[in-house]
């Protein structure tokens, strides 16, 4: 099942609604809390809605902790007698998760509810239009960091694998088989399981878009978004790059780096290759 | 058959939590209605309740988790007090806008800063605009009492629901209370039919739209109408309930208002020592009533004009402020009763109030002494 077009105001490009669609066909009965963001802005403007599955959206900061409140629910409903089989999904922006909703998630990991955790990291709180998040990249251009952001972004997988739970991954949409399997392998999991999919924005990375697919595999061959998870602890690589391409090239086709320095490209180089090196470690 | 039991109001809550037994809690501890998280989740290990605990990393994330367990069809309830409806205050008009039922148990107390645990109704009263019903409780008896009659209100008329207490002086301080045999509190209550319900795969809903300029308006007059539909429910409700109980519990409880010259208007657990006041002054032959104010939200302004239709004088004890205008509860009674009234101020941060202070304040009422300033009990 796909979102209902007719009642769907997405960018052109934007692969929001793919993500949801691998979710939604990946299991029988879900349920999905979406926080506040572009991809619920623009599926659920009333009276109509995209989403072919139940779908409650509450607040920014707080898409964790709904779905902390349905899932406590079904399982009392279950003892009850309930019968279907139904799994919880959270659709969250770098904005809603990795900013505002970082302690609700952290919440809801520790207490382990049954439910996956999707981010959908396009680095920036783009629904706003274009501002900074913790997600955004050292030296990424956004509407209140016009000048280029000066820090590194936050490392979210990180701090979701040190919760110690069972699924955590990291994907995008430049493999979809391996975001397909990811997220199946995260519902099907026992306990919290979190997805961090990197989703290319077309608007606010300044992307021409003939060049969208091109960004994603950059992403992919550069490592500044590598492919793997941690299952039960146990790391995998799930892309390694035939020749680990220079950061450069994945900046340079994006105008949000517009304003990034030669020392930042090599700080982010040198970034990179350290967090490439404590995977190859981990793995 | 009378059950009387020794109860503070936050075992008064729990015992009623048991009886109702709402599939799902979720609360975080503050004081002082922490005793309410806590007891549930003794009765919980002892196997006496079906519902889940969900121990919460903070207000705002227990709100929520009720948000998602309501929207899920069942019944669910929460307890707090100052920083933490403080913190949940996001997600109050999310509850309410929603229309989702819901019980949640105040103990009211001041807010920061300074930091302060002690009572005072800031709390609950800067919450009054967002579409909750609002009790206010003299003591734990009505506290035990109201949950079942205000579980009722917010089902039938899909609006969450606050039950306050006085921090301390209402959830600590142990009382006799008259408990009802489960069977008929079980009867009273009913099981709970949600119209709303993420679990229905038939028919899928998506809760929490995108409202424009188009729409928006609409939800918000939909929610008054509800405010206004809680007012007659109410009292249909809590005559329903005065026959297991043989006690009414009118929106406005009036103590000797009928015959009084002089009227003070208050709530909660101050409304006790107000009515105290009045059987000595009465013993003097000097005519004084209490009116108390049960329910705040839906405001009963008809039932207020009514009981002061023959005061000569009345004053308002609010245990709060609204800066830079009249307190919240004078602000109503002001907005309906056009003679003499005078403003006081009481209780911040839970300074004491006693008997001369009261006193006083009739004395004044007596006088022809008002002022249109507020003044202060302190």
């Amino acid at each position: 099942m796909t979102l209902k077009h007719e009642n769907l105001n997405t960018c052109t490009g934007c692969v929001a609604p793919l993500v949801a669609k691998l979710v939604i066909d990946s299991a029988e009965h879900v349920v999905a809390s979406i926080a506040t963001g572009c991809l619920e802005v623009a599926s659920t403007k009333y009276p109509n809605t995209a989403w072919p599955i139940p779908t409650i959206h509450s607040a920014f900061g707080n898409s964790a902790a709904t779905i902390s409140g349905m899932e406590i629910a079904y399982n009392v409903l279950k003892k009850k007698g309930m019968k279907e089989d139904v799994k919880f999904v959270v659709f969250a922006g770098d904005g809603g998760t990795y900013d505002i909703g970082l302690q609700a998630l952290s919440g809801a990991l520790e207490r382990g509810h049954n439910f996956v955790y999707v981010v959908l990291d396009n680095g920036g709180y783009m629904n706003t239009g274009g501002q900074r998040s913790s997600a955004s990249p050292l030296g990424s251009s956004t509407s209140t960091t016009p000048a280029g952001k000066t820090r590194f972004r936050k490392d979210l997988t990180k701090i979701a694998a040190a919760h110690n739970i069972p699924y955590v991954a990291q994907a995008s949409t430049f493999d979809l088989e391996d975001l397909k399997m990811k997220l199946k392998k995260a519902l099907e999991v026992k306990g919290p399981a979190l997805v961090n999919v990197l989703t290319a924005c077309p608007r606010f990375w300044r992307v021409e878009p003939i060049n969208l697919r091109k960004v994603v595999q950059l992403a992919a061959d550069t490592c500044f978004w590598s492919s793997f998870e941690i299952e039960n602890g146990k790391t995998k690589i799930n892309y390694v790059p035939e020749t680990k391409v220079p950061v450069e090239e994945f900046v340079k086709i994006q105008g949000r780096f517009k304003n990034i320095s030669k020392e930042q490209i090599q700080m982010l180089q040198d970034k990179i290759d350290a967090d490439w090196a404590w995977l190859n470690k981990e793995q | 058959m009378q059950n009387r039991k020794a109860m503070n109001g936050m075992s008064a809550a729990v015992e009623a939590l048991r009886q109702i037994d709402p599939e799902v809690i979720a609360a975080y501890p503050i004081t002082p209605a922490t005793g309410i998280p806590e007891g549930y989740s003794k009765i919980l290990a002892e196997g006496k309740v079906t519902g889940e605990l969900i121990t919460v990393e903070s207000e705002h994330s227990a709100l929520s988790a009720c948000v998602g367990a309501a929207a899920c069809g069942v019944r669910t309830a929460t307890a707090t007090a100052s920083q933490g409806l403080a913190y949940m205050f996001e997600v109050l008009g999310v509850a309410s806008g929603l229309r989702l039922p819901m019980l949640m148990y105040i103990g009211n107390r001041a807010l920061s800063a300074p930091i302060n645990i002690h009572c005072d109704h800031s709390d609950s009263m800067a919450a009054r605009d967002q579409g909750w019903l609002q009790f206010y409780c003299e003591n734990a008896q009505e506290v035990y009492d109201l949950s079942f009659i205000a579980l009722r209100l917010a089902e039938e008329v899909k609006l969450p629901v606050m039950v306050c207490m006085d921090g301390f002086i209402t959830t600590h301080t142990y009382e006799p209370v008259e408990v009802l045999d489960d069977k008929k509190i079980k009867h009273f209550v009913g099981s709970y039919n949600s119209k709303v319900n993420l679990f229905d795969f038939k028919k899928p809903i998506t809760l929490g739209h995108f409202a424009m300029p188009d729409s928006y308006f609409e939800f918000k007059e939909g929610q008054e109408k509800a405010m206004e539909l809680a007012l007659k429910r109410y009292e249909v409700l809590q005559k329903k309930f005065s026959k297991i109980r043989d006690k009414e519990y009118p929106a406005v409880a009036r103590y000797k208002v009928s015959q009084a010259d002089y009227v003070i208007v208050t709530n909660s657990s101050t409304a006790g020592l107000v009515k105290d006041v009045v059987n000595k002054l009465r013993e003097d032959g000097f005519k004084v009533g209490c009116l108390k104010i049960r329910m705040f939200r839906p405001f009963p302004h008809k039932d207020v004009v009514d009981a002061l239709k023959n005061a000569k004088g009345v004053a308002v004890l609010d245990r709060s402020m609204s800066f830079g205008s009249m307190p919240p509860m004078f602000s109503e009674i002001k907005n309906c009763f056009f003679g003499n009234i005078q403003s006081y101020v009481f209780g911040l941060g839970g300074r004491d109030i006693f008997e001369e202070d009261i006193k006083d304040v009739f004395r004044k009422m007596e006088k022809k002494d008002y002022s249109e300033k507020i003044r202060y009990i302190k």
